[in-house]
């Protein structure tokens, strides 16, 4: 029997209750958001059960928006794929930006070690649990977390490019 | 010089500090450096050795990041598809096409289906080009040369096809919105109805030199085997995973771009070592080449190469200088000003090395808010130093050649 | 000697005898240089795919004298590299290039190890001449395999014209003090 997307909203909601809501299907894939202490416990639960049986943990990554509110500046999002149904399902979980943190899953689903790293590496968001959470793709040497938006792509010690040549004003590059 | 050494507080030294083998040898660290005849692409490993066996592994990586994830933020949606290219630039039309299919599902475009079918062609070639190097570096690693100068000239041929059709061999930024930005010439059929004449009779000659070659056979067999629930584990997907025994393809689960149309059967291997790998990569090859056969023989008539879309078409420049609406919409979709929803999108496609996946945030504006590449090269080889542990030094070589990591995918 | 349609490399100018042949030792040591150049293959990203159909059969850069790919820098004559180097990665450049004996020659082959490329972020290096000295720039994204060989070719001419003084000069000396190099 295949699984549809309600099914999959009953039984969350019937387990985790207030933890797990803003349920909606974007553009052919299911999306929730999960309350960030709940994480561990919701994607466990969608692995091990047995009608939901999501097994396989697609990616894993964060995104920074810096015009939320305090509570809301960054995200971690997780893709999950049921091969048996052949179901996919996004959860986005919501932290902090001042202190972003959250509990690791990498006890859960293997190949979420180097993802968390990754997502460390970009955001500095911390990954409670991990087991070796430092820098996979930047120089372990830097300090800042490139990929939030106050970031700047280039390289700002460059001394060989004049601006004016290019159009750049402080706020576009 | 020496801030490149292993500092004396690392774990390795202290490991080697604690054990003593009882004929009086020490264990030892060796760095597979990132500058490698055999690593195909910079990243490092280093080893920690007992004699010729390796006890333990530590990857770093990271020796190539070029940052495409702040890039994209940064940039039109056409100005992508050349970051795309350079992910896996063995088989980059499937990293162009994905890109392509991805905005089509943001903007619930509906490509036509010859395009659909042209797109299907291009990509079975990619992926043809992609094993055909893995495979012939494999049997350079292990010692046999004349593979790959054999079966490079066949890559000739394809980057000749790519030209005909898009004017680049390599990276080759190919297709628009909605389809291609010129229909293929004649040409380019011809050429391609001649490779696949001579490409058939070729790559049966090299596995006719490898399949059943004792030295490879003993260089391969059972090295770095890996069971399937380890696999999934590790999110290995493609010909790795399908090597391990698990049959997911995402041309079968989720079909795109008319996969659906076509017949074709997903090998798969037993138990997941270097040789499985190698056998699962020569059968897709052939897959592949029965697909574009079919795709050929079915195409739709006509000379539709893209879909009417205006607004995010770019219109072929001769139009450009003497087209009043032409002109227009050029502005429109170089400036920015053509509609784009605030949403989510993620799209998933067969790429050469398994499930290649763009998660694109919009807000709106004509850059993305966010963009993620799903690159299955770094998920998969979180796995290579458990599957090296206890393999000697020369296998694990021939193991990193078999998974076919791609540096440009793995830091991106 | 049969008709063959190989290209024999000119002699230097010189005076000939029965059984000598008296030039230039500069000549002399040029051409040989110039022939038989190995090259150390620093392939990084996509322009190394390039690098690997000029060093297959239908390009061929071995019939320029570079049969033999040394990854070994002891053993190398010139650097190819090809590809983007980024920061992590330019002290390992460093490295092999110090590591390379005299004399030493380097291709930066494509943009992105001209000049960073396309990439002009905060971790690419944009340019290796930011840490190694180069003598000639193949540009392309990525070149052909004709542009390679054509940039090979004018590191011949640079190779043929150089005189046997050159490494012990000051200027050179000058050159790598610059960039730090001992």
């Amino acid at each position: 029997m295949a699984l549809d997307t309600t099914q999959i909203q009953d039984k969350l909601v019937a387990t985790f209750g207030e933890s797990v809501f803003n349920f909606t299907q974007e553009k052919s894939i299911f999306s929730l958001e999960v309350a960030s202490d709940k994480i561990t416990a919701v994607l466990l639960f969608l692995k091990n059960d047995e009608t939901l049986r999501f097994n396989f943990l697609t990616d894993l990554c964060g995104i920074h928006y810096p015009e939320n509110d305090e509570s809301h500046q960054f995200t971690v999002v997780y893709h999950l794929h049921n091969w048996i149904d052949n179901v996919r399902i996004k959860i986005k979980s919501y932290i902090s930006g001042t202190n972003p943190e959250i509990k690791t899953v990498s006890n859960i689903f293997l190949c979420a070690n180097w993802m968390e790293r990754e997502t460390y590496d970009f955001y500095g968001i911390n990954f409670i649990g991990h087991p070796q959470l430092k820098r996979i793709l930047n120089m372990d040497e830097m300090i800042s977390f490139p990929m939030r938006k106050e970031f700047p792509m280039e390289d700002g010690g460059r001394t060989d490019k004049d601006d004016r040549f290019f159009g750049r004003t402080i706020d576009n590059c | 010089m020496s801030e490149l050494l292993l500092p004396p507080e690392h774990r390795y030294a202290e490991i080697i500090k604690k054990r003593q083998n009882e004929d009086g040898s020490e264990l030892s660290i060796l760095n597979l450096g990132p500058t490698h005849p055999a690593t195909h692409g910079i990243f490092q490993n280093i080893l920690l050795m007992d004699g010729e066996r390796i006890l333990e592994a530590e990857p770093t990586i990271g020796y190539i990041h070029r940052a495409f994830e702040k890039i994209a933020e940064n940039r039109p949606f056409y100005q992508i598809t050349p970051l795309t290219d350079r992910m896996n630039y063995c088989s980059s039309p499937i990293n162009n096409m994905a890109w392509w299919m991805t905005l089509e599902k943001l903007l619930d475009i509906e490509v036509p289906k010859r395009a659909q079918y042209l797109r299907v062609i291009v990509m079975e070639l990619a992926r043809i080009t992609d094993h055909l190097i893995c495979n012939s570096i494999l049997g350079v690693d292990t010692g046999a040369y004349t593979g790959f100068l054999y079966v490079f000239q066949f890559r000739e041929k394809v980057y000749e096809i790519y030209e005909e059709i898009c004017g680049a061999r390599l990276t080759t930024n190919m297709g628009r919105i909605g389809g291609f930005e010129r229909d293929w010439s004649p040409e380019a059929f011809r050429k391609l109805d001649v490779f696949l004449e001579e490409f058939p009779v070729a790559w049966k000659e090299f596995e006719n030199l490898f399949e059943r070659n004792r030295i490879f056979i003993d260089r391969t067999v059972n090295v770095g085997p890996i069971s399937a629930e380890k696999a999934m584990a590790y999110g290995f997907t493609g010909p790795n995973l399908r090597a391990a025994g698990v049959d997911y393809d995402v041309r079968v689960a989720q079909p795109y771009s008319s996969y659906e149309d076509f017949d074709f059967i997903v090998p798969v291997g037993k138990s997941g070592d270097t040789y499985d790998r190698f056998c699962v990569r020569n059968a897709e090859v052939w897959e592949s080449i029965s697909i574009i056969k079919q795709a050929l023989a079915k195409m739709p008539a006509g000379n539709d190469f893209h879909a009417d879309v205006p607004a995010y078409y770019l219109p072929p420049k001769e139009d450009v200088y003497h087209d009043m609406e032409s002109l227009i919409y050029h502005f429109k979709i170089v400036m920015g000003e053509v509609p784009v929803p605030v949403s989510e999108v993620y799209h998933a496609v067969e790429g050469g090395n398994g499930e290649l996946g763009f998660y694109l945030v919009t807000d709106g504006s004509r850059t993305p808010y966010r963009l993620h590449f799903r690159r299955p090269c770094f998920i998969y080889y979180q796995a290579y130093p458990e599957m090296i542990k206890g393999a000697l030094l020369s296998d694990a070589i021939v193991i990193l050649s078999s998974l076919n990591v791609i540096a440009g995918e793995l830091d991106a | 000697m049969t008709e063959s349609k190989t290209n024999m490399v000119e002699a230097p100018e010189g005076v000939v005898g029965e059984g000598f042949f008296a030039t230039k030792l500069n000549d002399v040591v040029g051409l040989a240089r110039a022939n038989s150049l190995w090259p150390l293959p620093f392939a990084t990203s996509c322009c190394g795919i390039e690098f690997m159909a000029t060093m297959a059969s239908h390009y061929d850069l071995a019939r320029f004298g570079s049969e033999r790919v040394s990854f070994s820098p002891r053993q190398a004559d010139m650097l190819m590299v090809m590809g983007t180097i980024s920061k992590k990665m330019a002290p390992i450049l460093r490295q092999v290039y110090e590591q390379m004996s005299e004399p030493r020659w380097v291709i930066a082959v494509g943009a992105c190890a001209s000049s960073g490329g396309i990439f002009d972020t905060y971790s690419v290096l944009q340019g290796i001449d930011k840490v190694i000295p180069v003598d000639v720039y193949v540009p392309g994204c990525p070149p052909r395999p004709e542009q390679i060989v054509d940039g090979v070719m004018k590191l011949q001419e640079l190779v043929k014209s150089e005189s046997v003084r050159r490494r012990s000069s000051p200027e050179y000396q000058e050159l790598l003090a610059s960039y730090n190099i001992k």
